[in-house]
C-alpha cells in the first residue's frame, strides 16, 4: 500500500502539473481539493482519466470522483480494490 | 490619436522590451525557456504550469508588458496562424488508436486558441472585450482598425494587441499596448516598423 | 455611425439546406438529434450530424464545380446561394468564425490543411473576394462575435457589406473531448430543466448578408458585446459576470432598457452550470419576465456555428412573429424563475437578444431590433 501511495503521489504530481510540490510535500490524509493542494475542477476529470489510464478503473458515474479523491489514502484504498492494471 | 506605449517580442530565446533586450534564457528547450522566464519573475502563481506553450508564452509577455499597469479596462485582442494546432496535435495523438484511447481534459481545453486570452483575463482581472483572430501573417490593418474602433468607441480604455504563435519548434511572440499617451502614434506604419 | 441590417441568411443542418426549410422543420416540433453512430470507442451518442449522402445529393445539385473538405463544402452550401443573389463589390468582407475548421486532416496527419487561414483562403478564391478574409475563432462565441466584429468593421467604415458564414464538423477530435470533460449527456438534452446532464453535439454551418442598406425585412444589429469573466478557462463566472457586462453593454448601446426586450435566444447547452450561470445573468439584468429559449434541442450544440445559426433563426422569429418553445425543457431546474417558453405560440418581436458563452470565459450578445 505504500508503494501505491508514493506512486500516487508522483503520478498526480506529474499529470496535473504541479511543479513546485514535491512528493514529501503531500501527507496521505490531506485534502486534496479545496484548501489542500488546491486542484480544481479540470484536475478531478484529469484523475478519472489516471485511474482508467494508469489502472484499468472505468468510472460508471464520474461523481464517484469526490469521494475516492479526496486524499491519497482514500484514493489508494479504491485503487487497490479495483484495480486490473 | 492613439499611441503604442510599449511593446514586448519574444523570440529566439530572448524577450525584447521595446525593442531593448531584457532576457536571455540559457535554454533553448522551449518548455524549459518558458519556466526558466516564469521563476525569474518570483511569482506564485502555479496555474502557470499547467498552461499549453501557447499559453505560457502569452502570460509571460502580458506579464512583461502589463507589469505597473492599474487600469482593468484593457481589452485584449490575440491573433496568430494556427489558431492552437500546436496543442490539437497533442490531443489527435491522445484519441489517434483504439487500444490507447485516452482523451486529456487537461490537454482538450487548450485546444481552443482563445483560452491564450482566458488565461490572461483570469490573471490581471480583465472583463473587458477580446477576440480571437486567425491570420497567415500578423493582421495589421484589422487589428489597427478594430484597436481603433474599442478606443473611440470608448469600449476599452487600453488595448493589447499580439502575434501569438507556437508551433512544435517555431515560436514568436509580439505584444502591444495602445493608449492614450505614449513614444509611438498608433499607425499600421509604425506596426509594420516594430514588428519584424 | 452607420446602422447595419441582417438581409439574407442560410443554413446547411440536418434539419434542411435552407433557412426557410430549417425554421419550418422547428416550427413543427422536430429535432436533428438522434442517436448516431461513431467510430469506437465513442460508438452511439445523440447528436445532430448532417447526412452525408443527402448533403452530397443537394451539393451536387448546386453545380458549383467546388472541391473542397467536407466542411468547406458546408460553407460553400452555405455561402453560394446569398452570393448568388446579393452579389459582392472589391471592398465586401468575408468574415468566417469555426472553432475547429477542418481539424479532421489531423487525422491523415496533414497540419497545413488543418489551418484555418487555409480553408479562410480556399472560400475566397472560389468565390473572388478581394479582401483578406477574417477568421475568428473564439470557442463557442464565435458565431455571435463574428457578427459583433462584422458590424463594427462596417462602422468603422472598411466596408459597406459582409458576408459571416460560422460553421463546425462533428468529429472525434470535439467528442473525444466533450467525453472527457464528462459533458454530454447520453439523452436529448435538456436546457434549463431539472434533470438535465449535459450537451449533446452537432454540426451546421449558417450564412449571413450585412450591409448598411436598409430594407423592408432586415433586421438591425443595434447592439453588440463580448466581454470575458476572467474567472476559469472552462467553468462560467458562477454570478455571470462577463454574461452581465456584455448584455448590459449590448443593451445600452442598443438604447434599449430591460422592460423592451421581447425574446432571448440563450445559448443553453444543457449543463449544469452553463444554465444555471445564465439565469442569474437574466435576473441580474432584470430579464426574467423575458420569454426564453434555447435552440440545442434541435441542433445539439453546434460550437463555432452555434451562435450565428441561433442568430438566423432568431431573426426568422422576429419575421414570423413566432416564439418557439425551448424542446427537451419540462421543470425548470435553474434557482432563477426564468421564463422558459414550452410552447409555440405568436408574439410580436421587435427586439430580441441572442446572447453566446464559451470556453475561456467569453461571452458575446448582440440586440436585433426590426
Amino acid at each position: 500500500m505504500e508503494a501505491l501511495k508514493q506512486e500516487l503521489k508522483e503520478r498526480i504530481i506529474d499529470v496535473l502539473n504541479l511543479e513546485d510540490i514535491e512528493i514529501i510535500d503531500i501527507q496521505d490524509n490531506d485534502p486534496l481539493f479545496g484548501d489542500g493542494l488546491g486542484l480544481d475542477s479540470i484536475d478531478a476529470l484529469e484523475l478519472i482519466v489516471l485511474l482508467d489510464k494508469e489502472y484499468g478503473i472505468k468510472l460508471a458515474d464520474p461523481k464517484q470522483g469526490k469521494e475516492i479523491f479526496q486524499s491519497i489514502e482514500t484514493m489508494a484504498t479504491f485503487v487497490a480494490e479495483n484495480r486490473t492494471k | 490619436m492613439y499611441y503604442i506605449s510599449k511593446y514586448i517580442e519574444i523570440k529566439e530565446g530572448c524577450i525584447y522590451k521595446n525593442g531593448e533586450l531584457e532576457m536571455q534564457s540559457s535554454t533553448s528547450d522551449f518548455s524549459d525557456m518558458m519556466k526558466e522566464w516564469y521563476k525569474s519573475l518570483h511569482l506564485s502563481y502555479p496555474k502557470f504550469y499547467k498552461m499549453d506553450d501557447l499559453c505560457k508564452m502569452a502570460f509571460i509577455a502580458s506579464e512583461r508588458l502589463l507589469e505597473g499597469e492599474t487600469s482593468k479596462e484593457i481589452a485584449l485582442l490575440f491573433s496568430n496562424s494556427e489558431a492552437s494546432l500546436d496543442t490539437d496535435i497533442k490531443h489527435q495523438q491522445s484519441i489517434q488508436t483504439t487500444d490507447a484511447y485516452f482523451p486529456s481534459p487537461a490537454i482538450f481545453v487548450y485546444t481552443l486558441p482563445n483560452i491564450t486570452i482566458g488565461e490572461v483575463s483570469i490573471r490581471h482581472q480583465l472583463k473587458t472585450e477580446s477576440a480571437f483572430l486567425v491570420s497567415d501573417e500578423y493582421p495589421i490593418e484589422e487589428m489597427h482598425t478594430y484597436t481603433e474602433y474599442l478606443l473611440q468607441h470608448k469600449k476599452a480604455e487600453k488595448v493589447v494587441c499580439a502575434w501569438i504563435h507556437k508551433l512544435e519548434n517555431s515560436y514568436h511572440a509580439f505584444f502591444y499596448l495602445v493608449e492614450n499617451q505614449g513614444d509611438l502614434p498608433h499607425t499600421k506604419q509604425i506596426i509594420n516598423k516594430i514588428f519584424i | 455611425m452607420q446602422n447595419v441590417y441582417i438581409h439574407q441568411t442560410n443554413i446547411i443542418s440536418p434539419l434542411g439546406f435552407s433557412t426557410a426549410k430549417n425554421f419550418m422543420e422547428l416550427c413543427n416540433g422536430k429535432t436533428a438529434l438522434q442517436p448516431t453512430q461513431f467510430t469506437e470507442p465513442i460508438g452511439s451518442i445523440f447528436a445532430g450530424k448532417i447526412d452525408k449522402d443527402i448533403f452530397q445529393e443537394h451539393f451536387s445539385s448546386l453545380n458549383s464545380a467546388f472541391v473542397g473538405s467536407t466542411i468547406e463544402q458546408y460553407i460553400v452550401a452555405a455561402l453560394l446561394p446569398l452570393i448568388q443573389q446579393k452579389g459582392l463589390s472589391e471592398n465586401t468582407l468575408f468574415i468566417l468564425s469555426t472553432t475547429k475548421g477542418n481539424i479532421k486532416a489531423l487525422e491523415q496527419n496533414n497540419i497545413q490543411a488543418a489551418h484555418l487561414f487555409e480553408t479562410a483562403n480556399h472560400i475566397k478564391n472560389y468565390f473572388g473576394f478581394s479582401r483578406k478574409p477574417i477568421v475568428v475563432s473564439n470557442a463557442c462565441v464565435s458565431g455571435v462575435m463574428a457578427l459583433s466584429i462584422a458590424k463594427r468593421f462596417i462602422q468603422m467604415n472598411q466596408a459597406k457589406d459582409a458576408y459571416v458564414v460560422a460553421v463546425d464538423e462533428l468529429l472525434p477530435f470535439i467528442i473525444s473531448g466533450f467525453q472527457s470533460f464528462q459533458a454530454m449527456s447520453n439523452q436529448r438534452c435538456k436546457p434549463y430543466d431539472e434533470t438535465r446532464n449535459g450537451v449533446n453535439l452537432g454540426e451546421a454551418a449558417a450564412a449571413v448578408y450585412i450591409s448598411t442598406a436598409k430594407e423592408d425585412n432586415s433586421i438591425e444589429i443595434a447592439g453588440d458585446a463580448n466581454i470575458n469573466d476572467a474567472n476559469h478557462i472552462s467553468g462560467p463566472s458562477r454570478t455571470g459576470e462577463g454574461l452581465v457586462l456584455s448584455i448590459e453593454k449590448a443593451m445600452q448601446e442598443a438604447k434599449i432598457t430591460a422592460s423592451m426586450v421581447d425574446f432571448v435566444s440563450l445559448h443553453g447547452t444543457a449543463t449544469v452550470y452553463n444554465d444555471e450561470m445564465e439565469s442569474i445573468a437574466l435576473q441580474r439584468t432584470n430579464l426574467l419576465d423575458v420569454p426564453v429559449n434555447s435552440f440545442k434541442g434541435y441542433y445539439g450544440h453546434t460550437l463555432g456555428a452555434s451562435g450565428l445559426l441561433e442568430t438566423v433563426l432568431t431573426v426568422e422569429c422576429m419575421k414570423h412573429h413566432v416564439l418557439l418553445p425551448s424542446i427537451g425543457f419540462e421543470k425548470i431546474g435553474v434557482s432563477h424563475p426564468i421564463q422558459v417558453i414550452k410552447e409555440k405560440k405568436s408574439k410580436t418581436i421587435d427586439v430580441a437578444l441572442k446572447t453566446a458563452s464559451g470556453f475561456g470565459g467569453s461571452n458575446s450578445v448582440i440586440v436585433l431590433k426590426k
